[in-house]
């Protein structure tokens, strides 16, 4: 498989009064034409800051990207602002969180998703428009031209959120960054909207990035799966061995929060104790140490590094240990 | 929308029942003296008050009198000045109208194209250079007194330096008729209109720069990026638009001040002849008659215009119209 | 387990309180400093206008001086000389020495010495805004408390009133009232205003912003009644005196405290223009206004009596509207008045 992005020990920093503060630390990942990653984390894990600095979107001028990102082998850090405009809505397209802020609330959704064609190809302003009500059909929006000549906020969330993805597609990417798509959608109307976006890949033959903090979601929809914690990643796999076989007691954490909606039920559901460190008081060792029930004294003086071939984790404990810690957190 | 614009001119058919009530009861109401004797004017004979009282049926309960005084200035229009023997007041008033508009309506184009462009360049660069000049100079402007920076103007203008190249064009103090001739009415505006514009390019550039440095942190800005709009189409398209609401509320607001306030004092000092400066003659005599018509007729305009104003909004700004 | 020493670490140091915080911030400002400097030196030297009129200009800057002479280079000059200009014809006042002594800034149309009517105008203007900006921001926190706090029927007395006032353009409010006070002072029995008094501009000016600070404060006040701690409060049983007291009070107060100089600055600038048209402080007493108006006459014979009074306003609104800028960034950055 070629890499269509290739991301190489990317840091995201951010200047403060309190000095310099790295919100995203080391992360390397990669991904190919036509799949879709799933990253998950809590807030603040820096997932959201990673995909951002890929389309250097991060918009803070404290904030400071450092690494590599390849996308088509072509390096994006340090790039011209110009070239970077032209990737952004044509080969990278995003997707945010929140549908209800995430559109200019004083134009018509057909206004801004033709906006967005008529940046990157030379339609004319009529054919542009006939392609946004061809892609919000596409999406699965109810009477299409009715919508296209909407505001935002006449529409609902779930609506709002397939224009989104419809302007997102509209010049159709190579790669979508998917951030949160569903966080801010009622449950039924999430379902929907990741079908939507698993059949992208069909139609659209994008490869998508999808951040999330809910397993589940990754689960029904994700070929791979990285997990973060505090701005670095701690285990990626295939999904099907994530969560046959997760190797970091954080994932074994995020699992065992989840009810299971299919399959055993679990007598009950564990949590994590504790909270997530503050960016500026990260331990010197593995950040997840002080939440951890099985630290070593080797975890104290450096991060882990990622380990493993198809499935890394970045955790001490060898395969051996890790069944019987598991089993101790999972089926407590 | 018709929703919408019923609502608001039934709002305003009631704020202009309240200000007619406020001002009547100002003038016919408050302690203190006798209103007949404020309305002959200075130093008026026994007769004169007793006619005043008379006619204004000032003897009678103050519904009485309030109406008969909304009659005299809305449908007979035939309240006649005390000062001024027998003087009618409300055609005078409409004489002087067009002065006013044309003293308002141009400095009023002037200063939202000013400030629309200074608001946008402040927020472009902000925190450099350009941005706090801009803002220092928007805060001066903001801190003179209109009338005081039209003395200024005419010191310049027809004094110290009216013999240079540079304002040499000026004509004398006072208003040209446009129908008379078009290029002497811009001419005798144009000072005055800058006058005016003045603390207005002030106040709406700071208003505009701060609502679009708001508006920059809205998610959907971050979609515009995203997009592949460059930093100025997202400013210019994106922000510009949502912010002009906020300097459009504000020009609803101001209008109120501006024929009230502002363009009276601009008229005074430039010997034009609008409203503003009927009531300043009126002031100086104490004419109570024209200062009350002046008065309600520039409330009149005032409360219209903004209603006006509150309408084109709710079609400006699709917002608006879900809400209330 | 870790968990113990994960919190323990989270537990930030205490926040000092808000109003040290604020003040540390202010103090920063240098522009805010400045200003704050430049407004206090102004009130001293108006404040100095009676020793200044005694000992410096040796004049009684309210009496006309029509035949005096002043020693300018060693030579009598009058103070009212005829006009400079072929026939002679009028008069005219003498100009600036711009020496500390008589007539510093020259004399106006009366002969009177323009830069003591500029000190005591000032100490005019300062007390009338203040004054006025104190009645408006202490009616407004009424008001505007009891109809944000017990809405209902007082809510909505309180809010057509405030709209019908707001609806009125303030200056033709202004012009009104004090076209008709003016002449005959107020009378309200035991309330009684004299037409010369200076409480006239200050009531007048007073009243006509008090729906710009009020409508603000019922919106906070409102907010602030349907936030969780007040809630919480109520829930607990606490009368509503204190919830007033210690939950409303303090956060109106800080809103005040951010509208006081722009509403000082408004007052100052509205003082002015009243003066101007001769219906604010009314002669003999000045005001930088009334000097302004003094000098539009000899504007372009002696420009002096006109732009140093309009100078003076201009720096001091310029002043208190910088210091407003700053105790906004410092107290509550997101307070707007007028809305």
């Amino acid at each position: 498989m070629s890499h269509l992005l290739e991301i190489t020990d990317l840091a995201v920093s951010f200047r403060t009064s309190h000095g310099l503060i790295r919100a995203v630390d080391g992360v390397s990942f990669s991904i190919a034409e036509r799949e879709i990653l799933g990253i998950v984390g809590e807030s603040g894990s820096g997932k959201s800051l990673t995909v951002l600095a890929i389309l250097d979107l991060i918009g803070d001028p404290n904030a400071a990207i450092t690494g590599s990102i390849r996308f088509r082998g072509t390096e994006l850090i340090g790039q011209k602002p110009e070239t970077l405009r032209r990737l952004r809505g044509g080969a990278i397209a995003m997707i945010f969180q929140d549908p209800m802020t995430a559109l200019t609330p004083v134009f018509t959704i057909g206004a801004q998703i033709s906006e967005q064609i008529r940046i990157h190809t030379d339609l004319s302003r009529h054919a542009a428009q006939a392609r946004a009500v061809e892609l919000l059909d596409a999406v699965g929006l109810p009477d299409p031209h009715r919508a296209a000549v909407r505001y935002p906020q006449e529409l609902s969330g779930g609506q709002r959120q397939r224009a989104v993805i419809a302007m997102a597609l509209s010049c159709n990417p190579a790669l979508l960054l998917a951030d949160e798509p569903t966080t801010a959608l009622d449950v039924t109307v999430q379902a929907q909207i990741l079908e939507l976006i698993r059949k992208l890949r069909d139609d659209f033959n994008s490869a998508v990035i999808l951040i999330t903090h809910n397993l589940g979601v990754v689960a029904e929809t994700a070929d791979r799966v990285a997990v973060m914690y505090s701005g670095r990643i701690v285990e990626t796999a295939e999904t099907a061995a994530l969560f046959a076989d997760p190797h970091h007691p954080y994932t074994w954490g995020l699992l065992g929060s989840m009810p299971a909606l299919d399959g055993i039920r679990r007598p009950r559901l564990t949590t994590i104790p504790g909270l997530p460190p503050a960016l500026d008081r990260r331990p010197q060792g593995c950040a997840f140490s002080p939440r951890c029930g099985f630290v070593r004294p080797e975890c104290l003086p450096a991060p882990p590094a990622l380990t493993g071939t198809a499935h890394q984790a970045a955790c001490v404990l060898a395969g051996h240990e890790r069944a019987a810690a598991r089993n101790q957190v999972l089926a407590a | 929308m018709a929703g919408t614009i019923i609502r608001r001119l039934v709002h305003m058919i009631a704020v202009l029942f309240g200000i007619s009530v406020l001002v009547f009861l100002i003038f016919f109401a408050t302690p203190g003296a006798n209103p007949a004797a404020r309305i002959a004017g200075k130093n008026a004979s026994p007769q004169t008050v007793a006619r005043v009282e008379r006619q204004f049926g000032l003897n009678r309960p103050l519904p009485v009198q309030y109406a008969l005084m909304m009659k005299k200035i809305f449908i007979t229009r035939n309240l006649t000045s005390y000062v001024n023997l027998g003087e009618k007041v409300v055609p005078q008033v409409f004489k002087a109208a067009p002065v006013t508009l044309s003293l308002v309506a141009g400095a009023a184009i002037i200063w939202i194209v000013v400030a629309i462009v200074i608001g946008a360049v402040a927020a472009a660069f902000r925190n450099s250079w350009i941005d706090r000049l801009l803002m220092v100079l928007s805060l001066i402007g903001i801190s003179m007194p209109v009338f005081w920076v039209g003395t200024m103007a005419n010191l310049f203008t027809q004094g110290i330096w009216h013999h240079t190249w540079l304002f040499s064009w000026v004509p004398p103090l006072g208003y040209v008729d446009f129908s008379k001739s078009p290029v002497l009415w811009f001419k005798s505006l144009l000072i005055p209109w800058i006058t005016l514009a003045i603390l207005y390019i002030g106040l709406y550039a700071r208003v505009l720069r701060a609502a679009l440095i708001e508006t920059m942190q809205e998610d959907f800005i971050r979609t515009a990026r995203a997009k592949g709009l460059s930093e100025r189409q997202v400013l210019l398209r994106h922000a510009l638009r949502c912010s002009l609401v906020s300097v459009v509320t504000l020009f609803g607001l101001d209008f109120g001040v501006l024929v009230g306030g502002g363009a009276l004092l601009t008229e005074v000092v430039f010997g034009l002849q609008g409203v503003g400066y009927l009531t300043y003659q009126a002031l100086e005599t104490l004419d109570l008659p024209m200062i009350m018509a002046t008065v309600i007729y520039a409330s009149v305009f005032v409360v219209v215009s903004n209603a006006v104003v509150d309408i084109l909004y709710a079609a400006f700004d699709p917002r608006m119209r879900l809400r209330r | 387990m870790s968990e113990v020493s994960a919190t323990d670490r989270d537990i930030a140091p205490p926040a000092p309180g808000y109003w040290a915080m604020a003040g540390r911030k202010l103090l920063r400002d240098r522009a805010a400093m400045i200003s704050l400097a430049v407004l206090v030196i102004i009130a001293l030297m108006c404040a100095a206008a009676p020793w200044y009129a005694a000992h410096i200009a040796h004049t009684n800057p309210f009496r006309s001086n029509l035949s005096g002479t002043v020693m300018r280079h060693g030579k009598p000059v009058e103070v009212l000389g005829a006009a400079n200009n072929p026939l002679h014809l009028g008069i005219e006042p003498i100009g600036p020495s711009w020496r500390l002594g008589p007539y510093m800034l020259g004399a106006d149309q009366q002969g009177r010495d323009v830069a003591a009517r500029l000190l005591y105008g000032g100490g005019n203007s300062l007390i009338i805004s203040f004054a006025a900006a104190a009645v408006c921001l202490v009616l407004a926190a009424i008001t505007g408390i009891l109809a944000g706090f017990f809405g209902g029927w007082v809510d909505r007395i309180i809010s057509w009133l405030l709209d019908a006032l707001w609806a009125f353009p303030v200056f033709l409010l202004a012009i009104s009232l004090s076209v008709v006070l003016i002449a005959h002072g107020i009378d309200l029995g035991l309330f009684r205003l004299d037409a010369s008094s200076l409480a006239l501009p200050i009531t007048i000016i007073g009243v006509i912003y008090v729906p710009y600070v009020a409508r603000p404060v019922r919106g906070l006040v409102m907010g602030l009644r349907q936030s969780d701690y007040v809630l919480a409060a109520i829930g607990i049983g606490a009368p509503a005196w204190r919830i007033l007291w210690f939950d409303i009070l303090p956060n109106v107060i800080s809103a005040l405290v951010v509208f006081a100089p722009l509403i000082i600055a408004l007052d100052l600038l509205t003082e002015a223009a009243l003066s101007f048209l001769s219906i604010g402080v009314q002669p003999p007493a000045a005001s930088w206004g009334t000097i302004i108006h003094d000098g539009e006459s000899l504007i372009y014979t002696r420009p002096m009596v006109a732009i140093a009074p309009g100078l003076a306003i201009v720096i001091t609104v310029l002043a208190l509207n910088i210091l407003g800028d700053g105790l906004r960034d410092a107290l509550d950055p997101r307070a707007k008045l007028r809305n």
